[in-house]
């Protein structure tokens, strides 16, 4: 298959950062506990357009967007399936706006929240809600789609699927959290098996992000890359576990703790790198200059 | 009569229908329901978290298997109530105030099913209130709660004050688990037990309520 020509692009620039952790950030500008983030976009556009600017300000080459539940299963739950296509349009608009020009926007696409094998959802409906959220994140001006947080192969693929219509390049990530190794998706898959099932989907960069502290996705990206047939690879890390401390999640990893893995992920085959839960622009930043120090001759 | 052992392996394969035909015919051939339960599918279901945990098996074994094991017990459990058995207990579970996500807490009404508790589902975003009221109006004697995000775990420790106020901590053991969860928590809280992962959960069940 022929990578799509912007992301053979982007991978022939060296390591592209990608942004950090939204929903933190959200939280830090007054979205409360249990509130859904994606009805921000209508609601505090403005504190999502600060997020997105902080990422593009830190150096971040792509911004992702504030659209990760916009389906029309997990909107449900906040009685919102009807507005589909107002979050998602607008949730892509608000980071491009902030981007202006400076940073490429691919827009975020999270699981259903509900699974197959259980027979809650099937296949047809995974695929409509998919493509109903990727047809509105192409309206909104993004420049590609990252599939993210992928427990279930299945519905990665299904997701990729629905996002390869809008000829966008697709993104395709997952994330391993299981096992003794922390090398298994949640439903068992492994690195070679979901990038062999990426790949074959159609994803036009493959990866891993959530799950865990920074320092297993070294070993996750090697295995990767080495089952990938030469798609790219991405990578969102956790900075660590949480620790609970006075009723609050605090990240103990510090940004320069963080950004010292840059190294050893670009080794092990990483092509965009960025942050998951516990990041902040502070380490986007601390990221950035590790890049650069690199790529300086 | 039928090798009972293929009950045992019809559960740990996830295969519901063998499970289900197997018991049927043993019972017909009036083996004692109670034999087929401690003697079969327990263990049958000990192996599976045997499995999970030494990575054998991941979350859609152990769902089939949960599955198999409730097929068997919908034929068992109206005997043993009629003989006067009582469930191993009540749990009345639910994901906390503000968290939606409900694949943890499903996985684990699973587990305990096939482990022979009763179940009340209280579903998702679960207020403190609610959990009190499952004590007092459908005595639940374990309380059972998941939480996925770092910023919905205080709700957990909310419900367990919610609980003391009630006047009804000393009628029901706590549990709690989700993927920010940890025992450190638990202890905080003053929950009786935590699971590291939904195959962990009935024995964690069991050691609370003994």
């Amino acid at each position: 298959m022929k990578t799509h020509p912007l992301i053979e692009k982007l991978a022939g620039q060296g390591t592209v950062l990608t942004d950090g952790a939204w929903g933190t950030q959200l939280q830090a500008r007054g979205l409360a506990p249990g509130e859904t983030p994606d009805l921000w976009n209508l609601t505090h556009p403005d504190k999502v357009a600060e997020v997105a600017r902080a990422y593009v300000e830190a150096g971040s080459q792509i911004i992702l967007t504030n659209t990760f539940g916009g389906n029309r299963l997990r909107l449900a739950e906040a009685g919102a399936a009807g507005r589909v296509r107002e979050i998602n349009e607008t949730g892509a608009r608000l980071s491009r706006e902030a981007a202006a020009g400076r940073a490429l926007v691919f827009a975020s696409i999270g699981p259903s929240g509900k699974m197959l094998l259980t027979g809650e959802v099937t296949e047809v409906e995974l695929q409509a809600a998919f493509f109903e959220q990727a047809e509105a994140l192409a309206r909104g001006g993004a420049d590609g789609l990252v599939i993210e947080t992928m427990a279930d192969l299945t519905e990665a693929c299904l997701a990729i699927d629905a996002a390869k219509t809008t000829g966008l390049p697709v993104v395709a990530s997952m994330v391993f959290d299981s096992g003794k190794d922390k090398d298994r998706t949640m439903m068992g898959t492994t690195p070679e098996q979901a990038a062999a099932g990426l790949a074959a989907a159609g994803a036009d960069v493959i990866g891993a992000n959530c799950g865990q502290g920074i320092a297993g996705f070294v070993p996750i990206c090697a295995r990767l890359k080495a089952a990938a047939a030469g798609l790219p690879i991405w990578i969102k890390a956790n900075a660590g576990l949480p620790e609970m401390r006075d009723g609050k999640a605090t990240y103990a990893m510090t940004a320069a703790e963080f950004s010292s893995f840059v190294p050893a992920l670009v080794r092990a085959g990483a092509n965009f790198i960025g942050g998951c839960c516990g990041t902040s622009p502070e380490f986007i930043r601390a990221v950035r200059q590790k890049i650069d120090s690199a790529s300086r001759p | 009569m039928p090798d009972l052992q293929t009950l045992h392996d019809a559960v740990v394969n996830g295969d519901a229908k063998s499970a289900r035909t197997i018991t049927a015919a043993a019972l017909a051939e009036g083996v004692e329901p109670m034999k087929l339960v401690q003697e079969y599918m327990m263990p049958a279901m000990a192996e599976v978290g045997r499995r999970f945990e030494t990575n054998e098996y991941f979350v859609p074994e152990l769902l089939l298997a949960a599955r198999a094991m409730k097929a068997a017990l919908e034929l068992v459990r109206p005997l043993l109530t009629a003989q006067g058995a009582q469930p191993v207990g009540r749990v009345a579970i639910g994901t906390v105030k503000g968290d939606m996500h409900d694949i943890g807490k499903n996985l684990v009404s699973a587990m305990l099913e096939g482990g022979g508790y009763d179940i009340i589902d209280l579903g998702v975003n679960v207020s403190p209130e609610s959990f009190v009221a499952a004590v007092k109006e459908k005595g639940a004697n374990i309380i059972a709660m998941s939480a996925l995000l770092t910023t919905t775990m205080p709700s957990m420790k909310i419900t367990v004050e919610a609980l003391k106020q009630a006047g009804v901590r000393g009628q029901v053991k706590i549990l709690i688990g989700g993927a920010p969860v940890t025992q450190k928590y638990a202890d905080e809280i003053g929950a009786d037990g935590f699971s590291e992962s939904a195959a962990g959960a009935v024995a964690a069940a069991k050691k609370v309520v003994g």
